[in-house]
């Protein structure tokens, strides 16, 4: 090999170049951040939809809010049309949510089946509760590496920092 | 090149056949679609709105000095940013002159009542909406009660909607709202109940819709109705006993182009 003694000790500062940030990170995994709740989400205890489900499906929840609002002129939630019982037009989504609640179907049924009535709206319903945007939406999504446009239109709330 | 009689025969034929295959196959795949609104919509059940402007009485309010209050509530309520720029600008309801709000009607010689004065203008949500024909994304469509809505989430901006518009109603962002002079907009957003838009989307107004969903009466109807006015009525075209219909019964009542068969729903009583 010609110019050997250049090239190995390159490609050695290479390699170590391209795996320092691996090696800087190595064992100390990001921990996923836990969203926080604020006062008024907490005295509330539910919210439109069983945890597990809000934490998995909000996005298709919101999606499909947004589709109802704005197509359909249709603009209040009522608990009891509850998205798993007869969620009507995705049916892999209503499968994966079964498996994904098992063995917790009784604890997870909406609060009496009587049915609550929500204004469906992402900026003056969702965020009324939830307005700590920071640390309830983002901080979550920045881990996961998401970027929701929804801010681009719909106003956070100002948040005491 | 020459043409002889045998192939200027041919060619003749050719385009003869074409000429009826394509109106045959337009009517089989697409009838009526060809022929400009004949038809008068019919009461179908449910509600129809629709604004009746009594200009007496705005231009009586105009008379004393100059009034924005509904201009002024529409822009509070939906976000709508000033840019200070008048190519930018973004307008659901404003004013303009009788001449260029009825061009179509030609008084070489007109009432000084109305000659040059300010008549408000607002989109008319027409009852067959050219800009819903030519949207490709479908994102502007008309209700079944008749709003020509608009889901900015779907505008692809392409402005297809603003071109097909016969009375200019639909503004384009040029520029990002929340990018607006701080100086001209200090408390923006205005209402943090109601969205603001993203750049490259087109807006308008939209009756209101949000509110009416709440049992209120759209921004401006209110705001005049505030300023003891009275100016603006909305209400349910196809209710014949409506405050509207009233109005519409008792005054003579004029509509901005008419003529083009779009089917205006704003109606100026003058």
């Amino acid at each position: 090999m010609y110019d050997g003694g250049k090239i190995i000790p390159g490609l050695i500062i290479g390699l170590c170049l391209f795996l320092s940030p691996f090696l800087y990170n190595a064992g100390k995994a990001a921990k996923a951040p836990e969203p926080e709740l604020t006062a008024k989400a907490k005295k509330a205890k539910q919210c439109v939809a069983p945890t597990p489900y809000m934490k998995a499906w909000h996005m298709q929840l919101l999606d499909t809010w947004r589709h109802e609002v704005v197509r359909d002129g249709n603009r209040y939630y009522n608990t009891n049309e509850n998205l798993w019982w007869d969620y009507k037009f995705d049916y892999k989504l209503l499968e994966d949510w079964r498996r994904f609640v098992s063995g917790t179907m009784e604890e997870n049924q909406p609060p009496g089946r009587a049915g609550k009535i929500y204004y469906k709206s992402l900026q003056t319903t969702c965020l009324d509760c939830h307005a700590n945007k920071s640390k309830f939406c983002d901080q979550c999504h920045n881990y996961m590496g998401v970027t929701p446009y929804c801010w681009d239109c719909h106003i956070e709330p100002k948040e005491n920092k | 090149m020459a043409v002889d009689r045998r192939k200027f025969l041919k060619l003749v034929g050719c385009s003869a056949l074409f000429g009826l295959g394509a109106k045959t196959a337009i009517d089989i795949f697409a009838p009526g679609e060809l022929e400009a609104s004949m038809k008068e919509s019919l009461p179908n059940g449910k509600k129809k709105w629709a604004m009746v402007i009594d200009m007496d009485k705005c231009l009586q309010k105009q008379a004393e000095g100059k009034c924005t209050a509904c201009i002024t509530a529409c822009n509070h309520e939906h976000n709508i940013p000033d840019f200070g720029n008048i190519k930018e600008e973004i307008k659901w309801i404003w004013q303009d002159t009788y001449e260029h709000v009825f061009p179509t009607q030609p008084n070489r010689f007109l009432d000084e009542d109305i000659e040059g004065k300010p008549f408000l203008v607002l989109c008319n949500h027409c009852e067959n909406p050219p800009c819903c024909r030519v949207c490709p994304t479908k994102s502007t469509w008309q209700r079944e009660d008749g709003i020509v809505m608009i889901d900015p989430h779907r505008c692809i901006g392409c402005r297809f909607c603003m071109a097909a518009c016969p009375f200019g109603s639909r503004s384009f962002n040029w520029g990002d709202p929340r990018k607006a002079p701080k100086e001209l907009n200090p408390d923006y957003p205005t209402n943090m109940d109601y969205p603001r838009r993203n750049k490259g989307v087109v807006e308008k107004c939209t009756f209101c819709e949000e509110r009416l969903a709440q049992g209120k009466l759209p921004a401006c109807v209110e705001a005049c109705a505030e300023i003891k006015v009275h100016a603006l009525h909305f209400g349910d075209l196809n209710d014949p006993d409506s405050e509207i219909r009233q109005l519409l019964r008792e005054r003579y009542a004029i509509r901005r182009k008419a003529e083009l068969g779009t089917e205006p729903k704003v109606y100026y009583l003058i």
